[in-house]
C-alpha cells in the first residue's frame, strides 16, 4: 500500500527530458527553494561522459542538494536524484529508490517511462510528472500512467521547447486520454511557467504543513 | 483496493506459486523491476491478468522456461565498465598472484559475456592456468548459452572498443571465429571454467573462493535478499579474498560490511579482512545442489 508521507497533495516530483532539457534544468533547479517539500527524481538522456559533471554543476548552482541516485536509498525532501548513466531509476512501492541495468526501454537507459511508471505505481495520485524538451517519445507512456493514477501532469510547451517531439507526443497522448475521460494534460507551460508552478505548489504545501495558510485550492478531500 | 493494489497482490501470489511449485524464488526481488517483468510475461502469454497465469504455472512445466527467462535479467556485455577491468588487470590480479592457485566465482553470469572477458584478462596476465572459474546463474538455459559461447557477431564487434579501453593486449578478433553472423568464442577461454546453475536466493556455499565477481545482480534484490547473498559471499571467501560488486551496489548498511575493506571504492572492489573462513561456516546447503552435480559431471 502507498505511504502518505509527503506534505500537502504530493509525495514526489518526477522529471524527464532529453535533447534540449539540460538548459531548462539549469534555469529551473537553481530557482527552487532549498526547503522544497518533496524529493525530485530525474531522468535525462545524456551521453554517459557528461553525466557526472552535470550533476556537480547543478548541485553547485542550486539551493537543493543534487546527486546521483543510489540503490535502495530513501529520497529526502529538497533533494534531486538523477539516474546514473546507463542505469534505469525506479521508485519502489515503499517509495525508496532502486536502480536497474535491464534492457533499454525505447532505446534508452535510463528511461523516463521506467521512472514515471514505477513512481506512478508507488505514489498514485500524489505525484507530479514533468516532461521537458526532447526527441523521440520516451516519457509519453509514463506520463499517461501518472495521469491515469490521478497525478498532476506538466508538459513543457512544445512550441517553446528546443526539441518539441517528446513533449508533443506526450501532449497528443494525454489529450487523447482526456477525450476518454481518464486524465489529461494538466499544465502546458514555458520553462519559466514550470518553475513558477513548482514554487507555488511548494508554497501551498509548506503553508499547509505550517498550519498558516488557508485551505489550498484543490486540496485533497 | 484499486487496480494497482490488486495487481501487486496478484504478483505476490504468482511469485509464491512459482516458488512453491517449481522452486524458483523471486519473492524477494525488488518490486518495481519484477512487477514490470511479470507484466511483460503477461504480454508474452496473452494472459488477461497476472492471476490468470497461476493455473498455467501450477498444472504443468510448459510455461516454466518462458517464466524464468522473462523474470530474470540476462543483459550482459563484454568488458562493461572498461575501467573496472583495467583495475582487475593492474591491481587485483597482481595481488591474486600471491596465491599459488585461485578459485573464482562469477555469480549471476547470465549468457556469459563477462566470463569470457574475465578469461581473456587472466590469460593475458599469464595466470589462467592457475585459475578455476565457476560461472553460475539461476537459469539453466542461459548457463547453457554461456557454455556454448556463441554471440551475435555485431554485438561482439561492438565490444572491441571496450576491450581496448580495458587494456587488452591482443587482437580482440583472435578470441572468436566469425561464422554466418555469429561469433564463436575460442574454446580455450572456457578450459578452466565450470558452468552450472546456482540460485543465489536459495542455494548455499559450494566452495572456498579467492575472487567473487557479482556485478549488477544485487540491485534486483530487496534489502533482505541482498543481505542473504552478501552473507553467502562472505562465507564463501577465504581470508584476504576479493569481492567485486557493480558500481552502484554498496555494502553500506549490510551485516557483513565490517568484514570488508575497500580496495577501490568507486568500482566496489572489496577485500575480506575479518569474519570466519568458509570451513568454519555451516551454510544452509542441504545436500548436493545442482552445482555439486555440475562439478561431478565435469569430473572434478
Amino acid at each position: 500500500m502507498k505511504a502518505l508521507s509527503g506534505p500537502g497533495r504530493f509525495d514526489a516530483v518526477v522529471l524527464g527530458g532529453s535533447a534540449g532539457s539540460l538548459k531548462v534544468l539549469l534555469e529551473l533547479l537553481p530557482r527552487l527553494p532549498g526547503d522544497f517539500p518533496w524529493p525530485l527524481l530525474a531522468v535525462i538522456h545524456l551521453h554517459p561522459r557528461q553525466e557526472g559533471r552535470f550533476v556537480t554543476l547543478l548541485d553547485q548552482r542550486s539551493l537543493l542538494s543534487v546527486k546521483e541516485a543510489e540503490d535502495k536509498e530513501t529520497p529526502a525532501p529538497g533533494h534531486v536524484y538523477f539516474a546514473p548513466a546507463d542505469y534505469h531509476l525506479q521508485m519502489e512501492p515503499d517509495q525508496t529508490l532502486s536502480l536497474s541495468a535491464e534492457e533499454r526501454v525505447r532505446f534508452s537507459r535510463p528511461s523516463i517511462d521506467v521512472l514515471f511508471d514505477s513512481a506512478a505505481q508507488a505514489c498514485r495520485s500524489r505525484l507530479v510528472g514533468v516532461l521537458l524538451s526532447g526527441a523521440g517519445n520516451d516519457g509519453t507512456e509514463g506520463l499517461c500512467r501518472i495521469s491515469e493514477q490521478g497525478g498532476l501532469t506538466v508538459i513543457q510547451d512544445p512550441a517553446q521547447a528546443e526539441h518539441p517531439a517528446m513533449p508533443q507526443a506526450a501532449l497528443d497522448a494525454l489529450t487523447a486520454l482526456a477525450a476518454l475521460g481518464v486524465g489529461g494534460p494538466d499544465h502546458v507551460l514555458s520553462s519559466g511557467g514550470i518553475m513558477e508552478l513548482l514554487v507555488s505548489l511548494a508554497e501551498e504545501a509548506c503553508g499547509q504543513a505550517g498550519g498558516r495558510g488557508a485551505a489550498p485550492e484543490g486540496g485533497r478531500s | 483496493m484499486d487496480q494497482a493494489d490488486v495487481e501487486q497482490l496478484e504478483t505476490t501470489l504468482f511469485l509464491e506459486a512459482l516458488y512453491r511449485r517449481h522452486g524458483y524464488d523471486f519473492r524477494n526481488y525488488a518490486q518495481a523491476s519484477i512487477g514490470r517483468r511479470v507484466r511483460r510475461l503477461m504480454d508474452k502469454t496473452g494472459a488477461a491478468s497476472v492471476s490468470h497465469m497461476i493455473p498455467l504455472l501450477l498444472h504443468g512445466d510448459g510455461l516454466l522456461p518462458l517464466v524464468v527467462e522473462t523474470l530474470s535479467v540476462n543483459v550482459s556485455e563484454m568488458f562493461r565498465d572498461p575501467e573496472f577491468f583495467a583495475l582487475l588487470r593492474n591491481e587485483v590480479i597482481p595481488y591474486l598472484k600471491t596465491f599459488p592457485f585461485i578459485k573464482v566465482w562469477h555469480a549471476g553470469c547470465a549468457s556469459g559475456e563477462e566470463v569470457y572477458s574475465l578469461a581473456m584478462v587472466f590469460k593475458e596476465e599469464g595466470f589462467y592456468d592457475r585459475t578455476t572459474i565457476f560461472a553460475t546463474d539461476l537459469n539453466p538455459l542461459v548457463v547453457e548459452q554461456a557454455k556454448a559461447g556463441v554471440y551475435s557477431l555485431d554485438s561482439v564487434r561492438s565490444y572491441t572498443a571496450n576491450y581496448q579501453q580495458a587494456g587488452g593486449q591482443a587482437a580482440f578478433s583472435d578470441y572468436y571465429m566469425a561464422r554466418y553472423g555469429w561469433a564463436v568464442m575460442d574454446a580455450s577461454l572456457r578450459e578452466n571454467v565450470t558452468f552450472a546453475p546456482h540460485n543465489l536466493a536459495t542455494d548455499g556455499v559450494f566452495g572456498e573462493m579467492h575472487l567473487i565477481l557479482c556485478r549488477n545482480v544485487l540491485i534486483y534484490f530487496d534489502r533482505s535478499l541482498q543481505n542473504r547473498v552478501l552473507r553467502l559471499f562472505d562465507e564463501s571467501l577465504v581470508h584476504g579474498g576479493i569481492m567485486a560488486l557493480g558500481s552502484k551496489e554498496s555494502l553500506k548498511g549490510s551485516e557483513v560490511a565490517a568484514h570488508f575493506q575497500a580496495v577501490n571504492a568507486k568500482w566496489r572492489i572489496h577485500k575480506k579482512i575479518a569474519g570466519g573462513a568458509p570451513d568454519m561456516v555451516t551454510g544452509d546447503l542441504d545436500g548436493a545442489g545442482p552445482l555439486e552435480a555440475g562439478l561431478e559431471a565435469c569430473g572434478e
